[in-house]
């Protein structure tokens, strides 16, 4: 088990099958049904392994595979190109630069964490397209996008709990 | 991480920093992207080959991944109707028989249009042809709300073209690719429709803001608009043809007018995509183009000829000096150029002397 920490973390495992079930969940939530008048939340999929991968390690691909998953999103949902790429980085970035504080920490602290990220994405996004269209946004549309965004910390508390670990380097 | 064998063999940086530093990077690559996004200004170039491609790949996944989504609704509408027949059949009789109330009314005010038509000699709009499909993924979040559907290019959607539910407008195509086009709702923040309020025939620009129910910003004239009035798209630009409806204004709770959207109300899966550009293809271009304008009747003379008639000639002082009055009345004969009428002549005078020539 020891012999298996120091073993750094293979791409493979921790990077790409997060962004993957992320991008499928955008895809799933992208259909259009609506059940007695209501349709389904659009939450921000990729909230998830971002938060995920700034607090398991340092990492030189992902900030590129967050910017991915957003450009993903942007041609997905018809945004402007770079929109939720550049609003996802700043979230990631904030996050990357407090893991310190984070590390060890419990369920209920990283949510609230996960919750600030959150805010921190949805600011920017709002900020950039009331600059990019003129118009200010639909702020309890906002509000109603972010709240199911927030309901999917435990997908990223999974990825913590896996990879954490993995690598003691980092603890 | 360490560098190779060297003077810097030792040199170490924080992993931080380095991730840091690809966060820059990857930030300024999106903010590089963000700035050359054209997708407001709805040009066919604007819209790109990786949108299409993208498109064109979601297309079939979404129609496959919707299909079970289509079974079961219509599986739900079916097992609805037999369980609500009794009281959907008494809420269609009340409704059939004000529609019969109606319906005379309808029948006296056509043939009487279609008279006053005649009289006038004016030419009704010609229909505009139309494709049929449905939407097979729906973005509709604050910051982009658009849909994509299944007819694209191959059946003659191009971007511009205005795309209707059943109940009204829902908005206009922004992307065309082989079987899919991106279609941009009138909620979302980048759309823009100009609108008239059919009451009073007020104009208005119908601006997206990422909610259900956009708001009607640029509105004029005092009382131009009331709760419940009809809003239609008013055709100014050629964006649109004039005469859609759109949906009925409502006051919102911050105090702008805004309309309820009919498409919003009933909710959107089968579209007609409205192959309208502008106004030119109104009119039978080969006519225009093949018809004879009225020639221009009035003076013939070249510029240089103008010129010397108007610029007074130079005479020898051998006699005495004439009077003033006498040399005006010669200067006057004599720029006076002995031409025919100038300017163009009435339509009824040319109209005539076509005829005469036969």
């Amino acid at each position: 088990m020891a012999f298996e920490a120091t073993r750094p973390l293979d791409p493979l495992h921790w990077l790409i099958p997060p962004m993957l079930a992320a991008l499928l969940g955008a895809v799933v939530f992208t259909l259009p049904l609506q059940l007695f008048g209501l349709r389904l939340p659009e939450p921000v999929w990729a909230l998830a392994p971002a938060f995920a991968w700034a607090v398991i390690r340092p990492s030189v691909i992902a900030p590129f595979l967050v910017l991915l998953m957003g450009l993903f999103l942007d041609l997905l949902w018809g945004a402007p190109q770079g929109l939720w790429g550049f609003s996802l980085l700043v979230g990631f970035g904030l996050i990357l630069g407090a893991r310190n504080v984070m590390t060890g920490q419990g369920f209920v602290v990283l949510w609230s964490w996960f919750a600030l990220m959150t805010l921190v994405v949805f600011t920017a996004a709002y900020l950039l397209t009331m600059l990019d269209s003129g118009v200010s946004p639909d702020l309890p549309g906002t509000g109603l996008q972010a709240l199911p965004s927030l309901l999917l910390y435990p997908f990223a508390h999974r990825l913590i709990e896996r990879f954490e670990d993995a690598d003691v380097r980092f603890k | 991480m360490s560098f190779g064998d060297g003077p810097f063999q030792d040199f170490k940086l924080p992993l931080v920093w380095i991730a840091a530093a690809s966060v820059l990077v990857a930030a300024v690559v999106a903010a590089v992207l963000l700035l050359g996004d054209r997708r407001e200004t709805l040009r066919d170039d604007a819209y790109g080959a990786v949108r299409q491609g993208t498109d064109t790949v979601a297309k079939p996944v979404g129609a496959v991944i919707s299909a079970p989504l289509h079974w079961g609704g219509s599986a739900s509408d079916y097992v609805r109707g037999y369980l609500f027949a009794v009281g959907d059949n008494r809420r269609l009789r009340a409704e059939l028989r004000r529609t019969r109330q109606i319906n005379d009314q309808v029948v006296r005010l056509t043939d009487e249009n279609a008279r006053l038509r005649a009289v006038l000699g004016l030419a009704t709009q010609p229909p505009i042809p139309m494709a049929a499909g449905r939407s097979v993924l729906d973005a509709r979040g604050p910051f982009s709300r658009s849909r994509l559907i299944d007819v694209g290019a191959e059946r003659g959607v191009k971007v511009g073209h205005p795309v209707m539910s059943e109940r009204g407008l829902i908005g206009r195509v922004t992307g065309v690719t082989a079987g899919a086009s991106r279609v941009l709702l009138l909620s979302d923040v980048a759309s823009r429709t100009p609108v008239l309020i059919d009451r009073t025939d007020a104009r208005a620009i119908l601006t997206g803001d990422g909610g259900p129910n956009p708001q009607l910003a640029y509105l004029r004239g005092k009382d131009a608009v009331k709760e419940g009035d009809l809003i239609l798209t008013s055709g100014d630009g050629g964006v649109f043809p004039r005469g859609l409806p759109i949906g009925t204004a409502a006051k919102g709770l911050d105090g702008r007018w805004r309309v309820r959207t009919f498409a919003e109300r009933a909710g959107i899966d089968f579209v007609r995509v409205l192959k309208f550009e502008d106004f030119s293809q109104l009119v039978n271009a080969k006519a225009l183009e093949g018809g004879q304008m009225p020639p221009y009747t009035g003076s013939v003379t070249t510029p240089a000829e103008t010129v010397r008639a108007i610029t007074p000639s130079v005479q020898p002082a051998a006699t005495a000096p004439r009077p003033l009055a006498a040399r005006r009345t010669e200067r006057t004969k004599r720029t006076a150029p002995a031409t025919k009428r100038r300017g163009p002549i009435p339509y009824n005078t040319y109209v005539r002397q076509q005829r005469e020539r036969g």
